[in-house]
Protein backbone atom coordinates (compact mmCIF):
# COMPACT_ATOMS: atom_id res chain seq x y z
CA UNK A 1 0.00 0.00 0.00
CA UNK A 2 3.14 2.41 -1.01
CA UNK A 3 0.70 4.30 -2.58
CA UNK A 4 -0.82 6.25 0.29
CA UNK A 5 0.32 9.21 1.85
CA UNK A 6 -1.75 8.95 4.90
CA UNK A 7 -4.27 6.07 6.36
CA UNK A 8 -6.76 7.27 9.53
CA UNK A 9 -8.41 4.28 10.39
CA UNK A 10 -11.27 4.73 12.95
CA UNK A 11 -10.64 7.86 14.39
CA UNK A 12 -12.68 9.04 17.35
CA UNK A 13 -12.52 12.39 19.60
CA UNK A 14 -15.21 12.90 21.89
CA UNK A 15 -15.44 16.15 23.96
CA UNK A 16 -17.18 15.24 26.97
CA UNK A 17 -20.76 14.18 25.18
CA UNK A 18 -20.09 15.65 21.82
CA UNK A 19 -18.76 13.37 19.65
CA UNK A 20 -16.42 15.16 17.23
CA UNK A 21 -14.76 12.52 14.95
CA UNK A 22 -17.27 9.21 14.89
CA UNK A 23 -14.83 6.13 13.66
CA UNK A 24 -13.63 7.78 10.87
CA UNK A 25 -11.37 6.17 7.76
CA UNK A 26 -9.73 8.42 5.71
CA UNK A 27 -7.38 7.29 2.83
CA UNK A 28 -5.32 10.03 1.07
CA UNK A 29 -3.02 8.99 -2.09
CA UNK A 30 0.39 10.07 -3.02
CA UNK A 31 0.80 12.88 -4.85
CA UNK A 32 -3.06 13.64 -4.50
CA UNK A 33 -4.79 16.73 -3.39
CA UNK A 34 -7.79 15.54 -0.70
CA UNK A 35 -10.12 17.96 0.09
CA UNK A 36 -12.45 17.33 3.27
CA UNK A 37 -15.45 19.53 3.40
CA UNK A 38 -18.35 19.39 5.46
CA UNK A 39 -20.93 21.50 7.41
CA UNK A 40 -19.58 23.64 10.57
CA UNK A 41 -19.29 21.85 13.01
CA UNK A 42 -18.77 18.68 11.19
CA UNK A 43 -15.79 18.09 12.92
CA UNK A 44 -12.86 19.16 10.19
CA UNK A 45 -10.69 21.24 12.26
CA UNK A 46 -10.44 18.26 14.94
CA UNK A 47 -9.43 16.18 12.57
CA UNK A 48 -6.57 18.09 11.13
CA UNK A 49 -5.51 18.12 14.84
CA UNK A 50 -5.90 14.51 15.69
CA UNK A 51 -3.53 14.36 12.06
CA UNK A 52 -1.50 16.66 13.09
CA UNK A 53 -1.35 15.54 16.87
CA UNK A 54 -2.05 18.20 18.59
CA UNK A 55 -5.20 16.14 19.74
CA UNK A 56 -4.90 13.07 20.96
CA UNK A 57 -7.57 10.27 19.52
CA UNK A 58 -9.67 8.38 22.18
CA UNK A 59 -9.24 5.54 19.38
CA UNK A 60 -8.06 4.44 15.88
CA UNK A 61 -4.72 4.58 13.84
CA UNK A 62 -2.83 6.88 12.07
CA UNK A 63 -0.39 5.71 9.61
CA UNK A 64 1.93 8.34 7.18
CA UNK A 65 3.93 7.24 4.78
CA UNK A 66 3.60 3.27 6.08
CA UNK A 67 4.72 4.15 9.50
CA UNK A 68 2.38 4.19 12.46
CA UNK A 69 2.64 7.44 13.95
CA UNK A 70 -0.48 7.49 16.31
CA UNK A 71 1.68 7.79 19.23
CA UNK A 72 3.96 10.75 18.00
CA UNK A 73 4.12 13.95 19.35
CA UNK A 74 3.36 17.18 17.25
CA UNK A 75 6.25 18.08 16.44
CA UNK A 76 7.43 14.33 15.48
CA UNK A 77 5.16 14.10 13.50
CA UNK A 78 5.93 17.74 11.76
CA UNK A 79 9.87 16.38 11.64
CA UNK A 80 8.90 13.06 9.55
CA UNK A 81 7.37 15.41 6.16
CA UNK A 82 3.93 16.46 7.63
CA UNK A 83 3.16 19.85 8.05
CA UNK A 84 0.65 21.80 8.70
CA UNK A 85 -1.00 25.50 8.72
CA UNK A 86 -3.19 27.08 11.02
CA UNK A 87 -7.28 27.99 10.45
CA UNK A 88 -6.40 30.68 12.80
CA UNK A 89 -3.08 32.79 11.75
CA UNK A 90 -0.77 31.31 14.15
CA UNK A 91 2.19 33.47 13.40
CA UNK A 92 4.98 35.04 15.41
CA UNK A 93 3.88 38.58 15.22
CA UNK A 94 6.86 40.24 17.02
CA UNK A 95 9.50 38.85 14.92
CA UNK A 96 10.19 39.63 11.57
CA UNK A 97 8.59 37.56 8.54
CA UNK A 98 12.01 36.09 7.33
CA UNK A 99 12.46 35.19 11.05
CA UNK A 100 9.18 33.46 10.61
CA UNK A 101 9.97 31.41 7.98
CA UNK A 102 13.90 30.93 9.27
CA UNK A 103 12.26 29.30 12.29
CA UNK A 104 10.38 26.82 10.39
CA UNK A 105 13.95 25.60 8.40
CA UNK A 106 15.31 25.73 12.28
CA UNK A 107 12.51 23.38 13.28
CA UNK A 108 14.28 20.55 10.87
CA UNK A 109 18.02 21.48 10.61
CA UNK A 110 18.42 19.49 14.22
CA UNK A 111 18.92 20.74 17.39
CA UNK A 112 19.00 24.25 18.48
CA UNK A 113 21.34 23.53 21.26
CA UNK A 114 23.60 26.29 19.11
CA UNK A 115 24.17 28.92 21.80
CA UNK A 116 26.95 31.20 19.80
CA UNK A 117 27.16 31.66 16.02
CA UNK A 118 24.59 34.44 14.85
CA UNK A 119 20.99 32.56 13.73
CA UNK A 120 20.11 35.49 11.82
CA UNK A 121 23.77 35.56 9.37
CA UNK A 122 23.15 31.81 9.06
CA UNK A 123 22.66 31.16 5.77
CA UNK A 124 21.69 27.45 5.71
CA UNK A 125 18.70 28.81 7.64
CA UNK A 126 18.24 32.14 5.45
CA UNK A 127 18.55 30.65 2.30
CA UNK A 128 15.87 28.02 2.59
CA UNK A 129 13.56 30.98 4.31
CA UNK A 130 13.76 32.59 1.57
CA UNK A 131 13.55 30.41 -1.10
CA UNK A 132 10.34 29.39 0.97
CA UNK A 133 8.82 32.86 1.10
CA UNK A 134 9.55 33.45 -2.74
CA UNK A 135 7.36 30.08 -3.20
CA UNK A 136 4.69 31.72 -1.21
CA UNK A 137 4.95 34.84 -2.86
CA UNK A 138 6.22 37.03 -0.13
CA UNK A 139 9.75 37.77 -1.14
CA UNK A 140 9.22 41.82 -0.88
CA UNK A 141 8.00 41.77 3.00
CA UNK A 142 11.14 39.61 4.02
CA UNK A 143 12.57 42.39 6.42
CA UNK A 144 8.94 43.67 7.90
CA UNK A 145 7.60 42.52 11.00
CA UNK A 146 5.01 39.52 10.49
CA UNK A 147 2.50 41.71 12.86
CA UNK A 148 2.25 44.70 9.16
CA UNK A 149 1.12 42.15 7.01
CA UNK A 150 -2.19 41.93 5.39
CA UNK A 151 -4.89 39.06 6.38
CA UNK A 152 -3.54 37.55 3.07
CA UNK A 153 -0.54 38.00 3.50
CA UNK A 154 -0.48 36.42 6.94
CA UNK A 155 -1.67 33.33 5.26
CA UNK A 156 0.98 33.52 2.47
CA UNK A 157 3.38 33.52 5.41
CA UNK A 158 1.47 30.48 6.63
CA UNK A 159 2.45 28.77 3.80
CA UNK A 160 5.61 29.53 3.59
CA UNK A 161 6.21 28.42 6.60
CA UNK A 162 4.61 25.13 6.29
CA UNK A 163 6.52 25.02 2.65
CA UNK A 164 10.03 25.46 5.01
CA UNK A 165 10.46 22.01 5.81
CA UNK A 166 10.40 20.99 2.57
CA UNK A 167 7.45 18.49 3.35
CA UNK A 168 6.01 15.43 2.05
CA UNK A 169 2.53 16.18 3.06
CA UNK A 170 0.82 19.14 4.00
CA UNK A 171 -2.57 19.82 6.21
CA UNK A 172 -4.20 22.95 5.46
CA UNK A 173 -6.83 24.03 7.27
CA UNK A 174 -8.86 26.97 5.92
CA UNK A 175 -6.14 28.65 3.88
CA UNK A 176 -8.89 30.55 1.70
CA UNK A 177 -10.52 31.66 5.26
CA UNK A 178 -11.41 35.29 4.93
CA UNK A 179 -9.61 36.22 1.69
CA UNK A 180 -10.86 38.70 -0.54
CA UNK A 181 -11.38 37.43 -3.94
CA UNK A 182 -8.44 38.46 -5.26
CA UNK A 183 -6.07 37.01 -2.41
CA UNK A 184 -8.18 33.64 -2.60
CA UNK A 185 -7.65 33.34 -6.77
CA UNK A 186 -3.36 34.08 -5.80
CA UNK A 187 -3.98 31.08 -2.95
CA UNK A 188 -5.60 28.63 -5.67
CA UNK A 189 -2.99 29.61 -8.46
CA UNK A 190 -0.38 28.35 -5.36
CA UNK A 191 -1.61 25.77 -4.42
CA UNK A 192 -2.06 24.30 -7.90
CA UNK A 193 1.48 24.75 -8.45
CA UNK A 194 2.27 22.90 -4.87
CA UNK A 195 0.26 20.26 -5.74
CA UNK A 196 2.60 19.18 -8.46
CA UNK A 197 5.02 18.62 -5.59
CA UNK A 198 3.14 17.58 -2.68
CA UNK A 199 0.18 15.68 -1.22
CA UNK A 200 -1.99 17.83 0.26
CA UNK A 201 -5.05 17.41 2.46
CA UNK A 202 -7.09 20.67 1.95
CA UNK A 203 -10.17 21.60 5.04
CA UNK A 204 -12.02 24.67 2.98
CA UNK A 205 -15.44 26.06 2.69
CA UNK A 206 -14.69 27.62 -0.44
CA UNK A 207 -16.48 25.25 -2.48
CA UNK A 208 -15.22 26.95 -5.90
CA UNK A 209 -11.74 26.50 -4.64
CA UNK A 210 -12.45 22.95 -3.32
CA UNK A 211 -13.83 22.02 -7.08
CA UNK A 212 -11.32 23.95 -8.57
CA UNK A 213 -8.18 21.96 -6.84
CA UNK A 214 -9.41 18.78 -5.43
CA UNK A 215 -8.71 15.23 -6.88
CA UNK A 216 -10.34 13.38 -4.66
CA UNK A 217 -13.02 15.28 -1.83
CA UNK A 218 -14.52 13.70 1.58
CA UNK A 219 -17.79 14.62 2.56
CA UNK A 220 -18.06 14.96 7.06
CA UNK A 221 -21.09 15.06 8.53
CA UNK A 222 -21.01 15.14 12.55
CA UNK A 223 -17.83 13.66 12.54
CA UNK A 224 -18.59 11.18 9.94
CA UNK A 225 -17.90 9.95 6.59
CA UNK A 226 -21.05 10.29 4.66
CA UNK A 227 -19.20 10.26 0.75
CA UNK A 228 -15.67 10.28 -0.80
CA UNK A 229 -14.98 10.33 -4.36
CA UNK A 230 -13.85 12.36 -7.37
CA UNK A 231 -16.07 15.98 -7.68
CA UNK A 232 -17.84 14.58 -10.32
CA UNK A 233 -18.88 11.13 -8.27
CA UNK A 234 -19.41 14.17 -4.81
CA UNK A 235 -21.17 16.52 -7.18
CA UNK A 236 -23.57 13.45 -8.38
CA UNK A 237 -24.17 12.44 -4.54
CA UNK A 238 -27.23 12.15 -3.90
CA UNK A 239 -26.83 12.67 0.39
CA UNK A 240 -24.11 14.45 -0.01
CA UNK A 241 -26.42 17.17 -1.96
CA UNK A 242 -28.71 16.61 0.62
CA UNK A 243 -27.11 17.02 3.56
CA UNK A 244 -24.51 19.80 2.68
CA UNK A 245 -24.71 20.98 -0.62
CA UNK A 246 -28.38 21.77 -0.68
CA UNK A 247 -28.23 23.51 2.31
CA UNK A 248 -25.49 25.75 0.49
CA UNK A 249 -27.69 26.35 -2.39
CA UNK A 250 -30.58 27.52 -0.42
CA UNK A 251 -28.19 30.53 1.21
CA UNK A 252 -26.77 31.41 -2.18
CA UNK A 253 -23.75 29.50 -2.37
CA UNK A 254 -23.10 28.05 -6.14
CA UNK A 255 -21.20 25.24 -6.66
CA UNK B 1 23.82 57.85 10.80
CA UNK B 2 20.61 55.78 13.08
CA UNK B 3 22.80 52.43 12.45
CA UNK B 4 25.16 52.83 14.83
CA UNK B 5 25.12 56.54 16.33
CA UNK B 6 21.33 56.65 18.13
CA UNK B 7 20.45 57.76 21.34
CA UNK B 8 20.39 54.25 22.90
CA UNK B 9 23.35 53.09 22.07
CA UNK B 10 25.05 56.71 23.12
CA UNK B 11 23.67 55.99 26.33
CA UNK B 12 24.71 52.38 26.84
CA UNK B 13 27.91 54.01 25.42
CA UNK B 14 28.57 56.82 28.19
CA UNK B 15 26.79 54.07 30.89
CA UNK B 16 29.56 51.94 30.33
CA UNK B 17 32.60 54.61 30.19
CA UNK B 18 31.09 56.14 32.93
CA UNK B 19 31.24 52.92 35.19
CA UNK B 20 34.85 51.98 34.26
CA UNK B 21 35.87 55.07 35.21
CA UNK B 22 33.65 55.28 38.62
CA UNK B 23 37.25 54.14 40.45
CA UNK B 24 38.92 57.28 39.34
CA UNK B 25 36.49 59.51 40.36
CA UNK B 26 35.92 57.63 43.68
CA UNK B 27 39.94 58.04 44.19
CA UNK B 28 40.58 61.68 42.90
CA UNK B 29 37.45 62.87 44.96
CA UNK B 30 38.20 60.63 47.87
CA UNK B 31 34.42 59.54 47.62
CA UNK B 32 34.44 55.60 49.08
CA UNK B 33 30.71 55.77 49.28
CA UNK B 34 30.01 56.37 45.93
CA UNK B 35 32.55 53.09 44.94
CA UNK B 36 30.33 50.41 47.36
CA UNK B 37 27.39 51.79 46.05
CA UNK B 38 28.00 51.58 42.45
CA UNK B 39 29.85 47.97 42.99
CA UNK B 40 26.31 46.53 44.58
CA UNK B 41 24.84 48.26 41.47
CA UNK B 42 26.67 46.33 39.47
CA UNK B 43 25.86 43.08 41.35
CA UNK B 44 22.30 43.83 41.23
CA UNK B 45 22.48 44.71 37.44
CA UNK B 46 24.03 41.54 36.37
CA UNK B 47 21.11 39.78 38.57
CA UNK B 48 18.50 41.61 36.59
CA UNK B 49 20.22 40.58 33.32
CA UNK B 50 20.37 37.49 33.85
CA UNK B 51 16.44 38.02 34.65
CA UNK B 52 15.99 39.53 31.52
CA UNK B 53 16.82 36.65 29.49
CA UNK B 54 14.21 34.32 31.25
CA UNK B 55 11.64 37.54 31.99
CA UNK B 56 12.45 39.19 28.42
CA UNK B 57 13.59 37.37 26.04
CA UNK B 58 12.10 33.97 27.06
CA UNK B 59 8.35 35.30 28.36
CA UNK B 60 8.63 33.23 31.58
CA UNK B 61 7.76 35.07 34.46
CA UNK B 62 10.17 34.69 37.14
CA UNK B 63 8.62 35.67 40.80
CA UNK B 64 11.78 34.00 42.24
CA UNK B 65 15.07 35.14 40.90
CA UNK B 66 15.93 36.12 44.25
CA UNK B 67 16.36 32.68 45.48
CA UNK B 68 19.70 32.09 43.54
CA UNK B 69 21.08 35.21 44.90
CA UNK B 70 20.16 33.59 48.18
CA UNK B 71 21.88 30.02 47.18
CA UNK B 72 24.96 31.45 45.27
CA UNK B 73 25.43 33.89 48.42
CA UNK B 74 24.94 30.79 50.95
CA UNK B 75 27.14 28.79 49.28
CA UNK B 76 30.04 30.91 49.61
CA UNK B 77 28.95 31.88 53.70
CA UNK B 78 28.59 27.99 54.65
CA UNK B 79 31.58 27.35 53.01
CA UNK B 80 34.16 29.73 54.62
CA UNK B 81 31.72 29.11 57.81
CA UNK B 82 33.54 25.61 57.36
CA UNK B 83 36.38 26.93 56.88
CA UNK B 84 37.09 26.71 53.08
CA UNK B 85 37.74 30.22 51.82
CA UNK B 86 38.86 29.00 47.87
CA UNK B 87 37.11 30.83 45.40
CA UNK B 88 37.99 28.03 43.23
CA UNK B 89 35.97 25.60 45.44
CA UNK B 90 33.02 28.11 46.81
CA UNK B 91 32.70 29.48 43.37
CA UNK B 92 31.87 26.38 41.21
CA UNK B 93 29.88 25.27 44.40
CA UNK B 94 27.82 27.91 43.88
CA UNK B 95 27.14 27.71 40.29
CA UNK B 96 26.71 24.07 40.38
CA UNK B 97 24.19 24.74 43.40
CA UNK B 98 21.96 27.67 41.50
CA UNK B 99 22.27 25.18 38.63
CA UNK B 100 20.40 22.16 39.89
CA UNK B 101 17.87 24.25 41.66
CA UNK B 102 17.19 26.14 38.63
CA UNK B 103 17.23 22.94 37.09
CA UNK B 104 14.61 21.08 39.77
CA UNK B 105 12.65 24.38 40.24
CA UNK B 106 12.51 24.74 36.21
CA UNK B 107 11.44 21.07 35.51
CA UNK B 108 8.20 21.49 37.91
CA UNK B 109 7.51 25.19 36.90
CA UNK B 110 7.80 25.53 33.19
CA UNK B 111 5.29 22.48 32.77
CA UNK B 112 2.18 25.29 34.57
CA UNK B 113 1.92 28.46 32.55
CA UNK B 114 0.77 32.29 33.56
CA UNK B 115 -0.37 33.15 36.73
CA UNK B 116 0.19 29.62 38.18
CA UNK B 117 4.04 29.45 36.99
CA UNK B 118 4.60 33.11 38.95
CA UNK B 119 3.33 31.44 41.83
CA UNK B 120 5.14 28.18 41.52
CA UNK B 121 8.67 30.27 41.17
CA UNK B 122 7.52 32.50 44.09
CA UNK B 123 6.66 29.45 46.34
CA UNK B 124 9.82 27.60 45.43
CA UNK B 125 11.95 30.36 46.74
CA UNK B 126 10.24 31.05 49.79
CA UNK B 127 10.67 27.76 50.39
CA UNK B 128 14.34 28.15 49.55
CA UNK B 129 14.00 31.78 51.90
CA UNK B 130 12.35 29.57 55.27
CA UNK B 131 14.98 26.77 54.67
CA UNK B 132 17.85 28.84 55.39
CA UNK B 133 16.06 30.55 57.91
CA UNK B 134 16.03 27.17 59.41
CA UNK B 135 19.67 26.66 59.45
CA UNK B 136 20.93 27.37 63.07
CA UNK B 137 23.95 26.00 62.09
CA UNK B 138 24.57 29.29 59.71
CA UNK B 139 22.71 31.63 61.96
CA UNK B 140 19.27 31.02 60.71
CA UNK B 141 17.21 34.44 61.18
CA UNK B 142 19.87 36.77 61.59
CA UNK B 143 22.34 35.74 58.53
CA UNK B 144 26.13 34.54 58.14
CA UNK B 145 29.26 36.79 58.34
CA UNK B 146 32.03 36.36 56.59
CA UNK B 147 35.06 37.06 57.75
CA UNK B 148 37.17 36.24 54.72
CA UNK B 149 36.64 37.04 50.89
CA UNK B 150 36.90 34.21 48.47
CA UNK B 151 40.51 33.36 48.20
CA UNK B 152 41.79 33.74 44.43
CA UNK B 153 45.27 33.51 43.53
CA UNK B 154 47.52 37.03 43.80
CA UNK B 155 47.41 39.06 42.58
CA UNK B 156 43.94 38.94 42.42
CA UNK B 157 42.61 39.70 46.26
CA UNK B 158 38.80 40.49 46.23
CA UNK B 159 39.27 42.58 49.61
CA UNK B 160 40.72 45.04 47.50
CA UNK B 161 37.67 47.56 46.73
CA UNK B 162 38.80 48.74 43.71
CA UNK B 163 39.97 45.37 42.33
CA UNK B 164 36.43 43.71 43.32
CA UNK B 165 34.83 46.64 41.03
CA UNK B 166 36.55 45.76 38.37
CA UNK B 167 36.07 42.12 38.53
CA UNK B 168 32.31 42.71 38.69
CA UNK B 169 31.99 44.99 36.54
CA UNK B 170 33.91 42.27 33.96
CA UNK B 171 31.55 40.13 35.09
CA UNK B 172 28.56 42.32 34.26
CA UNK B 173 29.77 42.86 30.98
CA UNK B 174 30.64 39.34 30.23
CA UNK B 175 27.12 38.51 31.27
CA UNK B 176 25.58 40.95 29.21
CA UNK B 177 27.67 40.26 26.11
CA UNK B 178 27.33 36.67 26.79
CA UNK B 179 23.26 37.06 26.19
CA UNK B 180 23.33 38.84 23.58
CA UNK B 181 25.28 35.84 21.90
CA UNK B 182 22.86 33.59 23.10
CA UNK B 183 19.58 35.39 22.31
CA UNK B 184 20.62 35.70 18.75
CA UNK B 185 22.26 31.72 18.70
CA UNK B 186 20.04 29.32 17.30
CA UNK B 187 19.04 28.67 20.96
CA UNK B 188 17.85 32.33 21.62
CA UNK B 189 16.04 31.77 18.72
CA UNK B 190 13.81 28.84 19.66
CA UNK B 191 13.40 30.58 22.90
CA UNK B 192 12.00 33.33 21.40
CA UNK B 193 9.95 31.65 19.23
CA UNK B 194 8.24 30.05 22.51
CA UNK B 195 7.44 33.29 24.01
CA UNK B 196 6.14 34.51 20.84
CA UNK B 197 3.71 31.63 20.14
CA UNK B 198 4.12 28.37 22.09
CA UNK B 199 1.81 26.35 20.00
CA UNK B 200 3.23 27.17 16.48
CA UNK B 201 6.91 26.18 17.87
CA UNK B 202 5.12 23.31 18.79
CA UNK B 203 3.25 22.72 15.62
CA UNK B 204 6.80 23.34 13.46
CA UNK B 205 8.77 20.59 15.15
CA UNK B 206 10.40 22.28 18.28
CA UNK B 207 10.37 20.72 21.88
CA UNK B 208 9.72 23.87 23.25
CA UNK B 209 9.79 22.19 26.95
CA UNK B 210 13.94 21.79 26.77
CA UNK B 211 14.77 24.64 25.61
CA UNK B 212 13.18 26.90 27.74
CA UNK B 213 14.58 24.74 30.54
CA UNK B 214 17.94 25.11 28.97
CA UNK B 215 17.35 28.84 29.46
CA UNK B 216 15.78 28.87 32.82
CA UNK B 217 19.14 26.88 34.08
CA UNK B 218 21.38 29.44 32.33
CA UNK B 219 19.68 32.07 34.02
CA UNK B 220 19.52 30.58 37.24
CA UNK B 221 22.84 30.10 36.96
CA UNK B 222 24.33 33.74 36.52
CA UNK B 223 21.72 34.67 39.50
CA UNK B 224 23.82 32.73 41.75
CA UNK B 225 26.92 33.81 40.56
CA UNK B 226 25.64 37.65 41.22
CA UNK B 227 24.79 35.86 44.37
CA UNK B 228 28.19 34.99 44.87
CA UNK B 229 29.54 38.51 44.21
CA UNK B 230 27.23 39.96 46.36
CA UNK B 231 27.85 37.53 49.28
CA UNK B 232 31.05 39.13 48.96
CA UNK B 233 30.42 42.87 48.70
CA UNK B 234 28.26 42.68 52.15
CA UNK B 235 30.51 40.09 53.71
CA UNK B 236 27.43 38.99 54.96
CA UNK B 237 24.47 36.35 54.22
CA UNK B 238 21.04 36.81 55.31
CA UNK B 239 17.78 35.07 54.47
CA UNK B 240 16.85 38.79 53.09
CA UNK B 241 18.80 37.83 50.59
CA UNK B 242 16.08 35.44 48.56
CA UNK B 243 12.67 37.22 50.34
CA UNK B 244 10.11 37.53 48.02
CA UNK B 245 10.66 41.48 47.95
CA UNK B 246 14.45 41.15 46.64
CA UNK B 247 12.49 39.19 43.77
CA UNK B 248 10.31 41.61 43.04
CA UNK B 249 13.03 44.57 42.95
CA UNK B 250 14.73 42.55 40.05
CA UNK B 251 11.27 42.55 38.55
CA UNK B 252 11.01 46.34 38.50
CA UNK B 253 14.73 46.51 37.39
CA UNK B 254 14.34 44.67 34.24
CA UNK B 255 10.82 46.54 33.43
CA UNK B 256 12.44 49.69 34.52
CA UNK B 257 15.11 49.53 32.22
CA UNK B 258 13.26 47.94 29.05
CA UNK B 259 12.72 44.08 28.84
CA UNK B 260 14.22 42.19 26.13
CA UNK B 261 17.05 44.59 25.35
CA UNK B 262 20.74 43.88 25.98
CA UNK B 263 21.35 47.58 28.41
CA UNK B 264 17.38 47.59 29.76
CA UNK B 265 18.41 45.70 33.14
CA UNK B 266 21.77 47.33 34.32
CA UNK B 267 19.81 50.60 33.04
CA UNK B 268 16.90 49.75 35.71
CA UNK B 269 19.43 48.57 38.28
CA UNK B 270 20.86 52.32 38.16
CA UNK B 271 17.74 53.86 38.12
CA UNK B 272 16.18 52.42 41.01
CA UNK B 273 19.04 51.62 43.08
CA UNK B 274 20.17 55.62 42.86
CA UNK B 275 16.62 56.60 43.26
CA UNK B 276 16.16 53.98 46.56
CA UNK B 277 19.68 56.22 47.76
CA UNK B 278 18.41 59.53 46.80
CA UNK B 279 14.50 60.08 46.84
CA UNK B 280 15.02 60.50 51.37
CA UNK B 281 17.32 63.31 50.57
CA UNK B 282 15.73 64.33 47.88
CA UNK B 283 12.75 64.38 49.66
CA UNK B 284 14.18 65.66 52.58
CA UNK B 285 15.72 68.98 50.51
CA UNK B 286 12.87 69.87 48.91
CA UNK B 287 10.61 69.83 51.57
CA UNK B 288 12.19 71.67 54.18
CA UNK B 289 11.42 75.47 52.80
CA UNK B 290 8.05 74.26 53.05
CA UNK B 291 7.46 72.25 56.02
CA UNK B 292 10.34 72.97 58.27
CA UNK B 293 13.69 70.50 57.94
CA UNK B 294 11.99 68.23 61.23
CA UNK B 295 8.94 67.70 58.54
CA UNK B 296 10.70 67.10 55.67
CA UNK B 297 13.10 64.57 57.49
CA UNK B 298 10.60 62.85 58.68
CA UNK B 299 8.93 62.97 55.46
CA UNK B 300 11.70 61.43 53.58
CA UNK B 301 10.70 58.28 55.89
CA UNK B 302 7.64 57.77 53.32
CA UNK B 303 10.25 58.21 50.07
CA UNK B 304 8.18 55.18 48.25
CA UNK B 305 5.15 57.26 48.01
CA UNK B 306 7.15 59.04 45.80
CA UNK B 307 8.80 55.92 44.43
CA UNK B 308 5.08 53.65 43.86
CA UNK B 309 3.48 56.56 41.07
CA UNK B 310 7.19 57.32 39.58
CA UNK B 311 7.39 53.54 38.56
CA UNK B 312 3.54 53.52 37.76
CA UNK B 313 4.41 56.15 35.37
CA UNK B 314 6.90 54.32 33.39
CA UNK B 315 4.53 51.39 33.45
CA UNK B 316 2.27 53.46 31.45
CA UNK B 317 3.64 55.73 29.54
CA UNK B 318 6.71 53.68 28.36
CA UNK B 319 5.83 50.56 27.39
CA UNK B 320 9.06 49.48 26.95
CA UNK B 321 10.72 51.06 29.72
CA UNK B 322 13.87 53.63 30.08
CA UNK B 323 15.48 52.28 26.84
CA UNK B 324 12.53 52.37 25.35
CA UNK B 325 12.25 55.90 25.63
CA UNK B 326 15.52 56.19 24.37
CA UNK B 327 14.79 54.55 21.26
CA UNK B 328 11.75 56.93 21.16
CA UNK B 329 13.71 59.69 21.35
CA UNK B 330 16.53 58.45 18.88
CA UNK B 331 13.53 58.17 16.45
CA UNK B 332 12.35 61.81 17.51
CA UNK B 333 16.13 63.47 16.98
CA UNK B 334 16.71 61.08 13.71
CA UNK B 335 13.13 62.39 12.27
CA UNK B 336 14.42 65.84 12.99
CA UNK B 337 17.35 65.23 11.42
CA UNK B 338 16.21 64.84 8.02
CA UNK B 339 13.22 66.93 7.96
Amino acid sequence: MSDLMLQAENLSKRFGGIVATDDLTLNVARGELHAVIGPNGAGKTTLIAQLSGQLRSDSGRIRFAGEDITALPPHQRSLSGLARSFQITSLFLDLSVLDNVALAVQAHAGHSFHFWRNARKDETLRAPARAALERAGLSDRADGPAAALSHGEHRQLELAMALAGNPRMLLLDEPMAGLGPEESGRMVAMLRALKQELTILLVEHDMEAVFALADRITVLVYGRVIASGTPEEIRANALVREAYLGEADKEGDHV
Amino acid sequence: MTGVLNVRNLTAAILVIGLVLLPVYSHLAGDRFVLTLFTRIVIMAMAATSLNLILGYGGMMSFGHAAYLGIGGYAVGMLAHEGIYSGFVQWPVAIAASALFALVIGALSLRTRGVYFIMITLAFAQMAYYLVSGLARYGGDDGLTIYKRSQFIEPLNLSNKIQFYYLCLALLFATIFLIWRLINSRFGMAVQGARSNETRMRAIGFPTYRYRLACFVIAGTLGGLSGVLLANHGDFVSPAMMYWTRSGDLIIMVVLGGMATAFGPLIGAIALLLLEEFLPLIIKVAGTPFFGSSAAARGSEYWMIVMGPLLLLVVLFARGGIDGMLAKLGAKVSAKERS
